[in-house]
């Protein structure tokens, strides 16, 4: 009888090493990235010592494991626009800063895409925008890919707007877009016809200073 | 490397000397520190509390954030420190990791507080000691488990496009989904109580008739109770049949246990239709009957308390065994002994080692009946000895098993704690509307101050002007521009919920088409705003301006919407543009 109690308590012990063998391997496989130095971020970036210390410690702050991945993208995003949905803009906005693709936003990218945004020329920045709204990267935008970005940003408006938001305001702006930015009127927008719209166009030019002093 | 062996490096290179005489080649040459440097205290500032240790004890580990240049990016030059925004109390066994090389889990501390530490400053937390690992890994299921059990609650949602047999199955097994499931759980319920009722009372003699001796109930009134049957049988087989219908897996469904169950309870009834004109197998045909009790089996279905006990009895399958099997063996060896102690005695029941068993067992459960009683002092010996034992073989395996029902029965009350903290739900839905509804509201207050502040200027009030504007901070200045370029963007302006609701009313009262058009001459992406009217339903505090009383439409008469009329003359900002008043 003694003998059967003793088999009986090793038997446990065995079903409960297994199963923390099985938990153990998922643990591992928790990433985690640390950032290159703060003297070669100066370099890549125009941002000072200072500026990004403070971009570190916001970003740091959020994603402890130093790699944002897209669902706390998308989580922080939203956080700035409670009345509406802002998933789907942040899913494009996530692939326009994961720029190698991986599926996950390093300090490196995060601070190179701000770098661009915050300090870059006019013509960078243009050239990053015609990137967001270029969905499939493939150098033209084509009505469905501006109609997904711009449903997108509709969508962040929520539906407590005035005037109501109709199902076809979305399609109306995209054609408005396409008459002043498609000169040649092939359907689709490439990066010269791009730049060279916004560059004639005053109200996107004082728009593109507006955010110099972000940080 | 680990910290002793780091320590160790020095002596290790120091006793190499031993080998030098012995050895016929050239050694190579030793790499130089160019980092020769004294070794240095590092200040580190955690939320006010200053830690101070040496530069190389965190250098132990450079793959963490205190050990690699990571740490540059939290350096304040002005107070020559490593400021950290971090718990300070966690930040103690961090800093301990470096000094002994273990890493101890503080007890009080949160699990999920404690990752989140571990994650920030770059340390994976397999390295936690052995001392504590179990600890940690058990908080860590239990909390996963929590996590888990919520996730499956909100599985419980319904989901938008369900199919009827899919809502039908739902209905099925959770019955407060919907009110027919309810109606229908009551309803089989109440048909079980009544078929288990009419089992037992059949068996119930009846009272005597003049004509006929005592007879039960059944063979008196045998019309009704054969009615009563029928109709619960019919009941139950149609619930079967529905079930069978709904369930996602078919097959899995009949091999449930549940299914079984109906079925068994059910097919004597049908057997006994086609069986009852063949007088020969009535014996088979009354055994049959015994299985009508099953029904009450059914009852686990309603019952949470039956449902867990019986899985209580599943799970503990091996200390039942191991209880079964020992009690066996002792009956064996004590029936065996007291059979050959009383074979002495005359006309002793113990006439076989068999029918010894009996006593064995009355007397390992204590329960004496007395039908069998040694009579030899041997015997009584023996006997003694019996019982004893018997409460002890009883009482070991007895516990695992009341503790293994205890820890379900637990884990089902959480969930019911959890179901019923749709009050949590309701807590959070709360909390979120709050945070949703401050950002929110506070944009929508900003920009009715701002306007009130540009017809302020306008009037001349120039201290209710500075007290507006003094009330947002810096980071809420900036957060309220975005949302107002994400306005201009769209053409479109955030709401008041409530306001939104008014509108949708007014909007079905008069068809709206004459706003549309203005809007639809959109063009920029950052484009400009046509119309802007501001909606107010109740009066600001300070209001000392002429206002139009607004429009009132039949039904709204409440609503007290105030349109603010304001011209370009306006030189200020470019945010305010000719008001277009709704045509009522």
């Amino acid at each position: 009888m003694g003998a059967l109690m003793v088999i009986f308590s090793l038997q446990k012990d065995q079903r409960r090493k297994r199963t923390d063998s099985v938990e153990d391997e998922l643990e591992l496989s928790a990433v985690r990235h640390r950032p290159e130095g703060l003297e070669q971020l100066e370099a890549l970036t125009r941002f000072n010592r200072k500026e990004l210390q403070i971009l570190y410690r916001g970003f740091k702050n959020e994603c402890p494991s130093g790699m944002v991945n897209e669902d706390t993208f998308k989580v922080i995003y939203s956080q700035f626009f409670p009345q509406g949905d802002a998933s789907m803009y942040a899913h494009f906005l996530f692939n326009a800063f994961d720029t190698d693709k991986d599926g996950s936003v390093s300090f490196e990218d995060f601070v190179m895409g701000l770098s661009i945004l915050l300090r870059g020329s006019v013509q960078e920045k243009l050239n990053w925008a015609f990137n967001l709204y270029d969905i499939n990267k493939d150098g033209y935008i084509t009505k469905e890919e501006m109609l997904d970005i711009m449903k997108a940003i509709y969508d962040m408006m929520g539906k407590c707007t005035y005037p109501l938001l109709k199902d076809d305001t979305p399609r109306q702006h995209v054609e408005i877009f396409f008459q002043k930015m498609d000169k040649n009127k092939d359907g689709v927008v490439t990066i010269d016809e791009f730049i060279d719209c916004c560059q004639n166009d005053e109200n996107i030019m004082r728009s593109m200073q507006l955010f110099e002093n972000v940080i | 490397m680990a910290a002793g062996v780091a320590a160790w490096l020095p002596f290790a290179r120091a006793a190499a000397i031993g080998w030098m005489p012995v050895a016929n080649c050239p050694m190579p040459i030793a790499p130089r520190d160019h980092t020769k440097r004294l070794d240095e205290l590092i200040i580190l500032n955690v939320s006010g509390r200053r830690f101070q240790t040496w530069r190389t004890t965190l250098d132990r580990y450079p793959d963490t954030l205190l050990g690699s240049s990571e740490k540059q990016f939290f350096y304040d030059e002005e107070t020559k420190e490593y400021f950290f925004d971090r718990d300070p109390d966690s930040f103690r066994s961090i800093l301990n990791f470096y000094r002994t090389g273990k890493l101890h889990y503080p007890r009080y501390e949160c699990i999920s507080a404690y990752d989140e530490e571990l994650t920030f400053f770059g340390i994976i937390p397999e390295i936690i000691g052995d001392c504590c690992y179990e600890e940690y890994k058990d908080r860590k299921r239990e909390n996963a488990e929590r996590l888990q059990d919520d996730q499956d609650d909100n599985k419980d949602c319904k989901l938008p496009n369900m199919t009827y047999r899919e809502t039908m199955w739902r209905a099925f097994e959770n019955p407060h989904t919907s009110t027919m499931a309810l109606v229908f759980y009551y309803v089989t319920g109440f048909f079980i109580a009544i078929s288990v009722l009419t089992n037992v009372i059949e068996t119930v003699p009846c009272g005597a008739t003049p004509s006929q001796k005592d007879m039960p109930c059944g063979e008196r009134y045998t019309v009704a109770f054969f009615c009563m049957d029928t109709a619960c049988v019919l009941i139950f087989t149609v619930e079967y049949l529905m079930r069978l219908f709904a369930a996602p897996s078919r097959y899995q469904f009949m091999r449930s246990v549940m299914s079984i169950i109906d079925v068994v309870a059910i097919f004597p009834y049908y057997i006994g239709l086609v069986m009852t004109d063949n007088e020969d197998v009535s014996g088979a045909f009354v055994t049959l009957r015994v299985f009508r009790v099953f029904r009450i089996f059914k009852f686990s279905r309603h019952s949470q308390g039956l449902r867990i006990l019986g899985y209580t009895l599943k799970s503990c399958a091996s200390e039942l065994g191991f209880l079964l099997f020992s009690l066996t063996m002792a009956i064996i060896i004590f029936a065996t002994v007291m059979f050959y102690a009383e074979k002495g005695s005359s006309s002793t029941k113990f006439t076989s080692i068999p029918a010894s068993f009996w006593y064995t067992i009355v007397t390992m459960t204590t329960l004496g009946y007395g039908d069998m009683v040694p009579k030899t002092i041997a015997g009584k010996i023996f006997g003694s000895i019996c019982s004893l034992s018997g409460v002890l073989v009883i009482a070991l395996p007895v516990p695992v098993i009341v503790s293994n029902f205890s820890r379900i029965y637990h884990q089902n009350q959480r969930a019911d704690k959890r179901r019923a903290q749709k009050v949590q739900k309701a807590r959070l839905a709360r909390i979120r509307i709050a945070q949703a509804g401050s950002s929110c509201t506070g944009f929508l207050q900003s920009k009715r101050n701002d306007l009130l502040n540009d017809l302020l200027e306008l009037t001349g009030s120039e201290e209710e002007e500075l007290l507006l504007s003094k009330s947002m901070s810096l980071l809420e200045s900036q957060h309220h521009h975005l949302l107002h370029c994400l306005e201009k963007t769209t053409a479109h302006e955030f709401m008041d919920e409530q306001l939104y609701e008014q509108n949708c009313l007014e909007t079905t009262v008069q068809s709206c088409t004459s706003r549309s058009p203005s809007l639809s001459s959109q063009d920029t992406p950052i484009g400009t705003c046509c119309t802007r009217r501001v909606k107010r339903n109740s009066p600001l505090p300070n209001s000392s301006m002429h206002l139009q009383p607004s429009h009132q439409h039949g039904p709204l008469q409440q609503l007290s919407a105030l349109h603010i009329q304001c011209g370009d003359k306006l030189p200020r900002t470019t945010r305010l543009y000719p008001i277009q008043v709704a045509s009522p």
